[in-house]
């Protein structure tokens, strides 16, 4: 029957990344989802690192992962905070509304 | 019953110190008087404080880092490479966080946890730069721009500050996540992250690298192309430059962008090195591209902090020339012109700090029409900036220019190296312009003065070293040449 082997898990990972990619550019409505997105990229990264460790037999994949795990909490941390304080301001996370200044 | 291994520290001593200050400043400023009276009598001695462990680190680093040595089971190593840039991250961080005291006072942003993400972010940019291994890039890498965000943002009640970290934030955890997506691939496709591991891993050239690897190589670019705004991934450089307060800007234009670089060349020169032929390519691109993008966008602006970031755009362009022609000889010019681009990037910077009216900082071009009359000091040095950043002889920016398009002309990149003096020379057209306004255009309103002191001793120490630097260039030569020779010759 089928076996599940490391293509599978890195075209799952692939298929996650561009998922959040696309989440970051394509979404018109809300900042909230964009961090989602942020989310979803670094995790189909975890997904790679598991796979591709488990395929080689080697343990650094896996500490990398316990890292990104890590850094990706403080990320979003430091994500909500600029954004709890930029809705103090402007009174609106929408993604139109982050216009100040051009660009 | 053995002992867990002690790693050897020794290598790492400098960034052991920052961070135990950086610990020990944020402990203090907790538990100090929450008032603003003493919250600004902290802020100022944490400020200070701050700034001495950034000088001894200066110190330190140029005592550790005269031999090669790598600790920490091959993550983290010093080189003179590495002191180089250290040298010149701190000495940038620190400058800044001087010229950073009166602006905070006056936009009432004194706030001791100020000097403590400086700290932090220096302590990132010092891993970068000693980065041997895909996870501590990734981790110095991260601390800095976690810090980062955070400064950018860090005038609470300023809508502009508060988007400029916003959109810093959501386009630098992207960067990051392509990096990572990057080393992850490179992981699976070498089964090494160490830097010298994957040297060796990609080293025997009789098959070409897997096309995963090629893949992990473009993700891994990308990443560090954002990190010092290179062109395709230079988007939020002109918002972020516009709407963070000044002295996060003039931080932002210097210490970044140097530890970036420095970054880039080393995972670019080390595990790569033997595949240049896939790589110079893209750099010989994203360079141009800079350059052009540099010149030609900033000559439409009306802010000087929005034209300094399209100005940063095209310097990080000229400096990847450097880089692209892939020799000793380019790493050499990429350092040299980075020394130079932190003199003039500072002398800019604080000229910036000290427009003023009253109670309002200004950043339009326009108001500094006539500064020649009111500030006749002043619009001398700035001209001397904006003359050497346009790269006129016989000023330090000439001298940066010239190593990176020799380099270029070594390794045979001569269409590079045509692009880039093409582009110096539509450059001139708008630093000339400032030179002009400043000198031709009749007073508008004038600025405040006199200037702060210490705005004015570091724009005349910059102005000096800017214009007398011919006179006795070994003071960097003989230091990049070194260094670039440990990083490529060793």
């Amino acid at each position: 029957m089928w076996e599940i082997g490391l293509s599978h898990y890195l075209t799952v990972a692939a298929i996650l990344f561009a998922l959040g990619i696309f989440g970051i550019f394509l979404n018109r409505k809300n900042v909230i989802v964009i961090l989602m997105s942020i989310e979803l990229m670094l995790l189909a990264v975890n997904i790679n690192l598991v796979a591709f460790s488990s395929a080689l037999n080697d343990l650094i994949g896996q500490i990398f992962t316990m890292f990104v795990l890590t850094v990706a909490a403080a990320e979003a941390a430091v994500g909500l905070a600029i954004l709890v304080v930029y809705f103090r301001n402007r009174g609106s996370i929408a993604v139109e509304d982050i216009n100040v200044m051009k660009g | 019953m053995s002992l867990a291994q002690v790693p050897n520290l020794i290598p790492a001593l400098p960034e052991l110190f920052i961070v135990c200050v950086a610990m020990a400043l944020l402990m203090f400023g907790v538990f100090q008087k929450q008032d603003p009276a003493s919250e600004a009598q902290t802020t100022k001695l944490v400020t200070y404080l701050a700034a001495t462990a950034l000088v001894l680190a200066i110190l330190w680093v140029g005592m550790v880092s005269e031999v090669r040595a790598v600790g920490f089971g091959g993550l983290f190593i010093t080189d003179p490479y590495g002191g180089f840039f250290k040298v010149l991250v701190l000495m940038a961080s620190a400058v800044t966080l001087y010229i950073s005291q009166d602006y905070l006072k006056r936009q009432g942003m004194e706030r001791f946890e100020y000097p403590v993400l400086f700290l932090f972010a220096v302590l990132g940019m010092m891993m970068m730069i000693s980065a041997n291994d895909l996870l501590s890039l990734y981790l110095g890498l991260e601390i800095q721009s976690l810090s980062l965000y955070v400064i950018a943002a860090f005038q609470r009640d300023s809508l502009r500050s508060n988007e400029a970290g916003l959109k810093y934030f959501v386009l630098g955890a992207l960067a990051s996540g392509m990096l990572l997506y990057g080393s992850s691939l490179i992981y699976g496709f070498t089964g090494a992250t160490n830097f010298d591991a994957l040297a060796q891993a990609l080293g025997h050239a009789e098959h070409a690298p897997s096309l995963g690897v090629i893949f992990g190589i473009v993700f891994l670019m990308a990443g560090l192309a954002f990190k010092v705004s290179a062109v395709p991934f230079h988007m939020w450089t002109p918002d972020v430059y516009e709407g963070a307060p000044t002295p996060v800007t003039a931080f932002f234009a210097v210490a970044p962008k140097v530890a970036a670089m420095a970054l880039f060349i080393r995972v670019m020169m080390g595990p790569f090195g033997d595949l240049i032929a896939q790589w110079q390519q893209v750099v010989v691109v994203i360079s141009v591209l800079s350059m052009a993008l540099g010149a030609f966008a900033a000559i439409a602006q009306t802010n000087i902090k929005r034209m300094m970031a399209y100005s940063s755009i095209g310097h990080m362009g000229y400096a990847l020339i450097g880089l692209a022609s892939g020799s000793e000889y380019g790493v050499r010019g990429v350092m040299i012109y980075l020394a130079i681009y932190l003199f003039m990037n500072v002398g800019v910077f604080a000229c910036i700090l000290a427009m003023r009216r009253g109670d309002r900082m200004v950043t339009g071009i326009g108001d500094l029409a006539g500064l020649a009359k009111t500030h006749p000091m002043m619009a001398l040095a700035l001209s001397l900036f904006m003359f050497s950043m346009a790269g006129v002889p016989p000023l330090a920016g000439f001298f940066g220019k010239f190593y990176v398009f020799m380099a270029a002309i070594q390794a045979n990149l001569y269409g590079l190296a045509v692009l880039g003096v093409l582009s110096s020379v539509v450059g001139a057209f708008y630093y000339l312009r400032i030179v002009k306004v400043m000198y031709f255009d009749p007073v508008d309103e004038t600025l405040d003065r006199p200037l702060p002191r210490e705005l004015a001793t570091v724009i005349g120490i910059a102005a000096v070293f800017i214009t007398f630097f011919f006179l006795y260039p070994p003071i960097v030569l003989t230091n990049a040449a070194a260094a670039a020779a440990s990083l490529v010759g060793g």
